[in-house]
């Protein structure tokens, strides 16, 4: 009798786990020809102006960086986390608190220029992230409680808090009474890489954050305690290691660089405090997190590919009158994917004769 | 006295979208499987039960439309959790996600449009008692059947085999396998179960609760659905006693600011949520509580080969 057995690999091959989001991401690609047949477009055709017209023209690409940049940052923090089993799923509430802490700072010194503005609301930003994350960690820490449910909600609770502020008390009193604060002074902002396009120079700290990243997660001994209690915590335990101490760091480390990638919103492409600060990128860097396959070098891989979507979808709005919440229907498919594919990463189909 | 009936009545209404997604995740997790895409699968069931009434369904249908919703999304993440033994945590986020954007994009055709909505019904007799009528007897038929389940969920959980066989899967699917028992098919109807009863609540929001449909509409009430499951420790009735709870802050909320007190409104908006992590901070505490009825293989991947 032939049958089919599963054989679990433990080491499965650097190929293969590199191969398998590329082969989500194609299978992907394949479902969103079907769904843009079912819904009457012309499947070719749309799947140019989704993955092909961004990348046509330098300003294109200069915004699937601008939208890159905070799902990469953020992905990079909440990769570590995941990796070590810490369920950080609050990045949208840490950014907007980031922003909110960077953007005070900014508001109340108004027109004078220290010359280290920036450098001043890039720590705020990261310190107001990691202070809301701290808030779940020492929950989860002290009483044991989900750490889920409570990032999840502080979300909205640090929403509301901004929705409060620039409409209240921190509202341009010369904005014609629109819900937003004054602009920054340029001296608290990002300037442009290139004169003309939206990337600023918080694509540094992306591209600085995702060394560290790389350096923690294979270099540092820290990355390996993490990963073996992520993987099995009875043998992290042995390697000295604690699951507060996993809590402690998945949390802080998703926070600060969900509240950097918050500060460099505001201090870049905004200029000021809005009601809404981000588009849902702490939600959609779930799907960067797990794209990379919880690797740095794969966030970012994963970053410029859900970026790329995202602008997609934007170009499709606009030259085929398409819904822009196609890109998320996308975005939600790629990570059904990446996840199915993990099973062939992790499991062998073997055909038995018994 | 108006008042206070108001705020029961609403307390009471508030909490049946809640206790409808409870009940099925609190089934779904007594298995052994964590979904976290209530959330979404709560949106698909709300988008879909909206749009068949708004095609001039009547509600019934569209409530069953939209349980049926819910189930398909669910099945999304069973053949991912189940048995491409992804990841449970992930493959909930993801539908969760995915629910989002789907539902928005399916109702941006729908507009604000208003819909007629479910009707309460007056119970002859009954519903003119002065004070008992209102505050029991004029609820739309929904609300009644979420706390009806509630004793027939307890009953199939713990005086049926069906429900012992679920709670045994959940505590060890590995004994449950070796007596000879599907733990993958009962897992799998567990699973389509809590997206019905999931799609039932997000009907119920755009039927009846709202009624309209706007993007999102949930705000969080599938994550609290959750956070009720865990501070019911994994027991029907007390889902209820939660679901309660949340309904009246909620209600409270909302009524706080039509009294014109003098508190931001996003103030008041925000006590739902740090309720629910009050109380699940109160109810965590107590391990010994939480871990009484808590199903040990919950969100751990089961492989009958393994």
């Amino acid at each position: 009798m032939r049958s089919f057995t599963l054989e679990q690999r433990l080491n499965p091959s650097l190929a293969i786990r590199a191969l398998s989001p590329i082969a989500a991401t194609l299978v992907t690609i394949l479902a969103g020809c079907a769904m843009f047949y079912v819904l009457g477009y012309e499947p070719l055709g749309t799947l140019k102006v989704f993955f092909i017209d961004p990348l046509t023209s330098v300003y294109g690409i200069s915004e699937v960086l601008v939208k890159a940049c905070p799902l990469v940052l953020i992905g990079l923090g909440l990769a570590i986390g995941f990796r070590a089993n810490v369920w950080n799923i609050g990045a949208e509430g840490q950014l907007t608190m980031g922003a909110i802490c960077a953007g005070g700072f900014a508001l109340a010194i108004g027109e004078k220029d220290f010359g280290f503005t920036l450098l001043i609301m890039v720590i705020l930003g990261a310190l107001g992230g990691m202070a809301w994350a701290s808030i779940p960690a020492f929950l989860k820490v002290r009483f044991n409680t989900n750490e889920i449910l409570v990032t999840l909600m502080l979300n909205y609770v640090a929403i509301l808090l901004l929705s409060y502020l620039v409409h209240g008390p921190w509202r341009d009193p010369f904005g014609f009474n629109f819900p937003q604060t004054a602009l920054f002074h340029p001296s608290a902002m990002f300037s442009p890489v290139f004169p003309g396009f939206r990337v600023t120079g918080s694509i540094f700290i992306v591209i600085g954050a995702t060394i560290i990243a790389w350096a923690i997660v294979t270099r540092s001994f820290l990355g390996f305690q993490m990963a073996i209690a992520g993987k099995a915590p009875r043998a992290g335990q042995f390697a000295g290691y604690r699951e507060n101490k996993a809590i402690w760091l998945g949390l802080l480390i998703g926070g600060g660089a969900a509240g950097l990638a918050g500060m460099a919103e505001a201090a870049g492409p905004l200029g000021q405090l809005l009601p809404t600060i981000s588009p849902g990128y702490g939600y959609t860097a779930i799907i960067v997190a797990f794209l990379g396959r919880l690797h740095p070098i794969g966030v970012v891989f994963g970053g410029l590919l859900v970026s790329l979507i995202a602008n997609g979808g934007e170009s499709a709005q606009m030259h085929l009158g398409m819904h822009s919440s196609l890109a998320q229907i996308f975005q939600g498919m790629l990570l059904f994917f990446v996840l199915a594919a993990d099973f062939l990463v992790f499991y062998k189909l073997k055909l038995v004769t018994r | 006295m108006d008042l206070t009936i108001a705020i029961i009545t609403g307390t009471l209404i508030g909490a049946t979208p809640l206790i409808f997604a409870a009940l099925g995740e609190l089934v779904v997790e007594r298995s052994g499987v964590l979904n976290l895409g209530i959330e979404g699968m709560m949106l698909i069931g709300a988008v879909t039960a909206f749009g068949f009434a708004f095609a001039g369904y009547p509600p019934i249908v569209a409530a069953l439309v939209a349980m049926l919703a819910g189930a398909t999304a669910a099945l999304l993440f069973g053949v991912l959790a189940l048995t491409l033994m992804a990841n449970q945590y992930a493959a909930g986020l993801a539908l969760t996600l995915f629910g989002t954007g789907l539902s928005t994009f399916l109702g941006h055709g729908f507009g604000a449009a208003p819909l007629t909505a479910i009707t309460e019904v007056s119970i002859p007799f009954l519903s003119s008692i002065p004070i008992v009528g209102p505050l029991l007897f004029r609820y739309d038929p929904m609300v009644y059947l979420a706390i009806a389940l509630i004793p027939i969920i307890w009953f199939a959980l713990y005086r049926t085999k069906m429900g012992l066989v679920i709670r045994v899967i959940g505590e060890s699917p590995q004994s449950a396998h070796a007596i000879g028992y599907n733990v993958v098919l009962v897992r799998y109807l567990a699973t389509l179960f809590g997206g019905a009863m999931a799609g039932l609540g997000g009907a119920y929001l755009a039927l009846a609760y709202t009624p309209l449909w706007v993007p999102n509409m949930t705000a969080g009430k599938g994550w609290i659905a959750l956070a009720l499951v865990i501070f019911s420790g994994w027991r029907p009735f007390r889902v209820m006693l939660g679901a309660w709870l949340f309904g009246g802050v909620t209600i409270l909320q909302l009524h706080a600011q039509g009294f014109g007190i003098d508190v931001p409104s996003q103030i008041l908006s925000a006590l739902p949520y740090v309720a629910t992590i009050f109380v699940l901070v109160v109810i965590s505490r107590n391990k010994i509580f939480l871990l009484k009825n808590f199903p040990t293989s919950l969100g751990k991947p089961f492989h009958p080969g393994n």
